[in-house]
């Protein structure tokens, strides 16, 4: 009866320092799952950040300038463009010269 | 000897049950301890849980952030940004003059209006500055203070500025919309934020979740009709032409002619909101929407059509106009111009007044006063902008004949630009009226029908005419397209009466004739100069927009041979074309 006792007794020391283990295993599991979502949450954020500011690179008014001033580009007017249809041939005849 | 017999107190007897009394007590007192802890281990146990939670439990909040709103192409227009606020609590705050001075450097503030700050010690909280950047923020904070803390909140920024401001409007810093499409679906938009319930470690790591109080809910993105590149071209030509007539405003609006989705809307003055500093409440509002003007002679077509509707006239109908004024009940009318005989036709294309009031007089009063219902004239637009304008149109049955003969031409009634545009979408869908729309469609609105297609092709005839020499707005002309409009120039009414010399310009038109897509409406208020007709003013814009639009969406020229090919032979052309890639 006493053996049976103190099998009995060391069965549960056993389990209660298994449940220990298993449940700081599960803390640092749960701290390191928590890391990884601030870091998406953060990566999210500089994603927003990075967002905004390919948005305010890419403003028309600045690409505009940047062709017109810096690279001395300008947009393709009416008289230097030409309209060919799908086979190839251009529908817009140029006026005759006198 | 013994003990007792020395001692004669021992000798005395106790009586029983004194120590049993004291055994008994003793007992209760167990028996009460016993029952009072089987009470609070087994029957109540949430007090001893709730507590033993609160030694290691933490509620922790959940920031959740606001939509993003975005163009038709999902261009991002207004995107909120992680921003933090340093905040006091000046009842903790331990700093010295050393640490108040770096304070203040960090902060960008001057130490004394940091100490102003901390002297209001009945407060536990002040704000020391709002909306810093985490960099900025970090160094703050690096600085150890006491007392002072750091909170996480979103800041909107508009990358596109003043672009878009009139349409994406603003929030205010505590994150709600103030103005614009961020006021409108604030409830979209807006985010909740959430709180949970953790057990922190002695490291402040989060080690377990208890529960989750309130899940975070992020704000929706919303996707607007607008099309970035349009507003783009849209607001540069606005600019330059209320620059170049000094106009005290104008606005502009493109509408999608088969779909009724607003691509642009665009309002000057304008502003950044960005840099809300100084604003004035004529900058922020939008004026296509929330402005009302008498639109003038782009109501003709209307007239025109319903005639047309009921047979009370043909396309070919002649009309006389001379000798250029017209007098009903008392009242003088006249054209701009003398005409002489007009045929329907010509009266769109020279748009004469007489010719409009001659056709609607030939109509019951009621024939007008419902087409202009039916075309949504006297009620908003419902696009769910804030401040829609209904506009002023009287009953018809108050109408006296000068009224009738003068809303013809639209005088006498106020319309904003918005509705004129949406109006004008009877012509480019065979008749049918389209419901406007703020935010993208997926499906194509069937619409309302108001007019026989057969007017709406009759009367694009006529607009077509207007652009054409002999017509009053040639320079509405776009090279390789076939477009199509009406000049507007009206009086302004100013306490009751015509102001004189104050006009409001305006032109809207429509292309590719052939297979409408743009609908564009442009108002200039007050142009300065002798020459501020519809067709001076507004009909350039129209040209130089609706060509760029059409242009840029690809559209096939529906009248290529109008294209003016200068300097180059034919021979080369065809040399140009047969090149790979070289006609681009």
């Amino acid at each position: 009866m006493t053996r049976l006792n103190l099998l009995l007794l060391a069965a549960v020391v056993a389990c209660a320092l298994g449940v220990i283990t298993s449940q700081d295993r599960a803390r640092r599991l749960f701290a390191d799952i928590d890391a990884e979502r601030e870091a998406a949450k953060r990566l999210d954020e500089e994603w927003t950040q990075l967002q905004l500011e390919q948005a305010t690179w890419a403003t028309h008014k600045r690409v505009e300038d940047v062709a017109s001033r810096q690279l001395g580009m300008r947009l393709a007017g009416p008289d230097t463009t030409v309209i060919i249809d799908p086979a190839g041939v251009p529908v817009a005849r140029a006026p005759e010269r006198p | 000897m013994k003990y007792e017999e020395r001692t004669p107190q021992l000798r005395l007897k106790l009586e029983g049950w004194r120590s049993r009394f004291v055994l008994v007590l003793a007992m209760a007192g167990f028996a009460v301890l016993a029952g009072r802890a089987f009470y609070l281990q087994g029957v109540d146990t949430g007090f001893l849980q709730a507590k033993g939670e609160a030694r290691y439990g933490r509620v922790v909040e959940m920031p959740a952030s606001r939509g993003t709103v975005r163009d038709r192409n999902g261009k991002p227009l207004a995107i909120s940004t992680p921003v933090e606020s340093i905040w006091a609590d000046p009842d903790d705050l331990e700093a010295d003059a050393r640490e108040v001075a770096s304070l203040a450097r960090a902060l960008g503030a001057s130490p004394g209006e940091i100490r102003q700050k901390f002297a209001s010690k009945d407060r536990q909280f002040v704000y020391l500055r709002r909306q810093i950047s985490p960099d900025r923020a970090a160094k703050v904070m690096a600085l150890r203070i006491p007392g002072v803390f750091e909170q996480r909140e979103y800041r909107r920024y508009y990358p596109d500025g003043d672009l878009t401001a009139h349409v994406v409007g603003f929030t205010d810093v505590d994150d709600n919309g103030q103005e614009g499409i961020e006021l409108a679906e604030q409830s979209r938009l807006a985010g909740t934020p959430g709180s949970r319930k953790v057990i922190r470690d002695r490291r402040g790591r989060i080690v377990d979740d208890m529960e989750s109080l309130r899940p975070p809910r992020d704000g929706e993105e919303v996707d607007l009709a607008i099309d970035e590149r349009l507003q783009f071209l849209a607001h540069r030509e606005l600019k330059a032409a209320v620059a170049r007539h000094h106009a005290k405003g104008g606005s502009l609006v493109i509408l999608d002619a088969r779909t009724g989705e607003i691509l642009a809307l665009v309002s000057m003055p304008d502003y950044n909101p960005n840099n809300r500093t100084g604003l004035t409440p004529a900058q922020v509002r939008n004026r296509s929407v929330t402005d009302l003007f008498e639109p003038g002679s782009t109501m003709k077509p209307f007239t025109i059509a319903a005639a047309l509707d009921d047979g009370v006239v043909e396309p070919d109908t002649e009309i006389e106009t001379a000798p250029g004024h017209m007098t009903i009940g008392g009242w003088t009318i006249s054209d701009s111009h003398p005409n002489g005989l007009l045929t329907v036709s010509q009266v769109i294309q020279k748009s004469s007044n007489i010719g409009a009031a001659k056709i609607m007089l030939r109509m019951p009063r009621e024939r007008m006063g419902t087409l202009l219902h039916d075309l949504g004239f006297g009620s908003a637009p419902r696009t769910g902008f804030p401040g829609e304008a209904k506009g002023l149109v009287k009953p018809w049955t108050e109408w006296r004949p000068i009224e009738q003969a003068t809303i013809s031409y639209g005088q006498g009634i106020s319309v904003s630009l918005l509705q004129i545009a949406r109006a004008y979408t009877i012509f480019t869908n065979d008749g049918r009226l389209l419901p406007l729309s703020l935010l993208k469609r997926d499906t194509r609105p069937i619409g309302k029908p108001i007019i026989t297609p057969r007017a709406a092709r009759e009367v694009t005839r006529m607009m077509e005419s207007v652009v054409m020499p002999g017509g009053t707005a040639p320079l509405a002309r776009v090279p390789g397209y076939r477009v199509a409009g009406k000049t507007g120039t009206a009086l302004k009414p100013e306490n009751g009466r015509y102001a004189e010399g104050k006009y409001v310009s305006s032109f809207v038109g429509f292309g590719p004739v052939s297979d409408p897509r743009f609908i564009v409406a442009v108002m200039l208020d007050e142009p300065e100069g002798t020459r501020n007709f519809g067709g001076d003013v507004g009909a350039p814009v129209f040209a130089s927009v609706m060509g760029a639009a059409l242009r840029l969406m690809s559209i096939a020229p529906d009248a290529p041979q109008t294209l003016e090919v200068k300097g180059a032979e034919p021979g080369a052309v065809e040399a140009r074309a047969a090149a790979p890639g070289g006609a681009g």
